[in-house]
């Protein structure tokens, strides 16, 4: 199994000082190059359990195990070792360092993890068919043009495990349909496990294996948690 | 991709303020390198120079005033001695060699200063003689002028022409003698205050239409150079033991005497300097700390991508030394300019030339300073860019 979560818990306080959960999981798990997607509405916190899966958030109790390592309990520098070597990231914002060429950020994916290979970069950028935009800028690339070099970064450091927070949010539905393939595609050919978060049923209907965030977080069927970090 | 290449592109993304905060830098580096090699030359400059002599013999008066008036050819004569004086100075065993030196005219501000023709036997430094570049010496029974080097070239006079002197020390139009003077030579450069003289027969000076009959044979002062080390001695003769005459000796001592009245300005100077340089590495703190809030977003990024805390930190410190650097490297710019100024204009007022170009120990330390200070500033908003929380600003949290 690539990655296993138990008795996961993350709350935070509120501004009236009690204290909400937002994550409650306590059971969960994700075999090698497994393809999930978890359906799950605005403010049920699943960008705080990617954010968990990932190691930017520490949780307040549980397990998270993720390629025989338990993130849930290694250091921050620890974590942060862990994510730029096992996990490549694809935002719905896409997250792109505006100063940087698209080859640059795809190369910025790798320096934190197994080193900068321009090579790789290249081949990734020409597989998401951007091989002739390598030295442009976010800012000259269309929202679907972002969104593939984000998917290039995401896999720029070879990642057992890709986490996608609502890759499609901002794509009209066409460039939407061709980045999710592209998603589904390259991840398959990398041999890494997606973890995919949407509430878009037309995102959610092209996976075979769709849960619902409600059902795996208890603390997203009380409304009021979700409510509370949306 | 590096943390130097991340830095690298860092300023490049931010290059308004950067050039900005460089530029601030490189004015305070070069002002600091300025201020301190400023006053490090010229104190070895007007302590070191002598013109070849011991000690100056003049009116009972002010040491300082008799060296700056007969060596720098800055101030005004404290009074006159009489010839007889000086013949009596010249045949002292104890001195070597006797110059007497009469001033009182000027042509357009360049001092016009009487002189007998043994100067230009004078070891000015060891082993220069004052000698004429082009031309020829003056004939002490005729009125003819040797020009230095650098009045020569500001007055733009060539051997041949010729001039009608001012009276006074200070050029006023209406005082111009009738006198006429032809250019014989103009002299080589010495990079001492003779470059700044029009150098004429004493008794040229003395006889000047106009000037007092009564005072036609007086000196404003004598150079002398010793025998021996008699100066103590007649140090202790001429100025503690008598009422006639000054003997301003050493030179060099006289002209450090008047740079420790004036340290404490040289320290108002240095701390202005150094204040300078903290407000320049204060530039760099506030740059980049108000930096900060545009790059949380692109900081959260970087940690998700795998950097560590410490990596971020790294890189804003990195960076605000960057900045220091850039600002170092073009401070020597900086230098170079104000110094050059500096050197043009403290040889015009005063004959001294500082070297831009000398290496001194301030340009070591200066822009390793700048670039320590920069650092220092760094750490501020590295602090802040540490504390970046990742979640919170790397996208809305669902």
């Amino acid at each position: 199994m690539l990655l296993t979560i138990e008795n996961l818990r993350k709350s935070y306080g509120t501004p009236d000082g009690s204290v909400q959960a937002v994550v409650d999981v306590p059971v969960f798990s994700l075999d090698t190059a497994q393809q999930m997607a978890l359906c799950g509405t605005s403010g049920s916190g699943k960008t705080t359990f990617l954010n968990l899966i990932a190691g930017i958030l520490k949780p307040d109790a549980g397990r998270i195990e993720l390629d025989g390592c338990a993130i849930s309990d290694a250091s921050e520098a620890g974590r942060d070792r862990l994510r730029a070597r096992t996990i490549g990231y694809i935002f719905q914002t896409f997250n792109l360092l505006q100063g940087y060429t698209c080859i640059e950020n795809v190369l910025l994916g790798m320096s934190f993890g197994p080193g900068a290979d321009r090579r790789r970069a290249r081949g990734l950028l020409e597989r998401v068919g951007l091989g002739q935009r390598l030295d442009h800028f976010p800012r000259q690339l269309s929202t679907g043009q972002q969104q593939r070099v984000a998917v290039a970064r995401a896999l720029a450091n070879r990642p057992k495990l890709v986490l996608a927070d609502e890759p499609t949010g901002n794509l009209d539905p066409a460039s939407a349909a061709e980045s999710l393939g592209l998603i589904h595609e390259t991840c398959l050919e990398n041999g890494a496990a997606l973890l995919l978060v949407s509430h878009d049923r037309e995102v959610l209907g092209q996976f075979d294996n769709v849960r619902d965030l409600a059902e795996i977080n208890r603390a997203a069927a009380c409304p009021s948690a979700g409510e509370a970090r949306s | 991709m590096s943390l130097l290449q991340i830095v690298l592109r860092s300023l490049r993304q931010h290059l308004l303020s950067t050039g900005i905060t460089a530029f601030s830098i490189a004015l305070a580096s070069g002002l600091l390198m300025s201020v301190w090699v400023v006053k490090d030359q010229a104190r070895e400059n007007f302590t070191g120079v002598d013109s070849g002599f011991d000690g100056v013999f003049g009116a009972r008066g002010s040491k300082l005033q008799l060296v700056l008036n007969s060596i720098f050819h800055l101030e005004a004569s404290p009074g006159n001695l009489s010839w007889e004086q000086y013949r009596l100075i010249a045949a002292d065993r104890r001195i070597a060699s006797a110059v007497p030196i009469a001033v009182g005219d000027n042509f357009r501000g360049y001092r016009l200063v009487g002189v007998t023709t043994n100067l230009f036997g004078i070891e000015y430094r060891e082993g220069k003689k004052y000698a004429v570049r082009d031309g020829y010496l003056f004939n002490p029974e005729r009125k003819q002028a040797v020009v230095g080097s650098f009045a020569a070239e500001r007055l733009k006079w060539k051997v041949g022409d010729t001039f009608r002197p001012y009276h006074g020390l200070i050029f006023d139009e209406n005082k111009q003698h009738p006198d006429e003077y032809v250019v014989s030579g103009i002299m080589e450069p010495s990079n001492t205050p003779a470059d700044r003289v029009i150098w004429i027969p004493i008794t040229g000076l003395q006889n000047m239409a106009g000037h007092d009959a009564e005072t036609a044979t007086d000196v404003s002062a004598v150079l002398v150079k010793l025998r021996g080390t008699s100066g103590m001695m007649m140090n202790q003769e001429i100025n503690l033991q008598g009422n006639v005459m000054t003997f301003a000796w050493p030179i060099a001592q006289i002209m450090g005497q008047l740079f420790n009245k004036i340290a404490p300005v040289e320290m108002v100077l240095r701390a202005v300097a150094l204040l300078v340089a903290l407000v320049a590495a204060g530039s760099i703190l506030a740059s980049i700390y108000n930096s900060m809030n545009e790059r949380r977003r692109e900081i959260a990024i970087l940690r998700a991508l795998g950097a560590r805390r410490s990596t971020i930190f790294s890189v804003v410190v990195l960076e605000a030394s960057g900045i220091a650097a850039l600002g170092a490297v073009a401070g020597f710019g900086v230098y170079f300019v104000i110094m050059s100024i500096a050197a043009w204009f403290i040889r015009k007022e005063t004959g001294i030339v500082l070297n831009p170009l000398e290496l001194q120990p301030v340009m070591a330390w200066a822009p390793l300073a700048m670039l320590g200070l920069g650092a220092l500033a760094g750490l501020v908003p590295a602090a802040k860019a540490y504390r970046t929380d990742v979640a919170e600003n790397l996208t809305p949290i669902s």
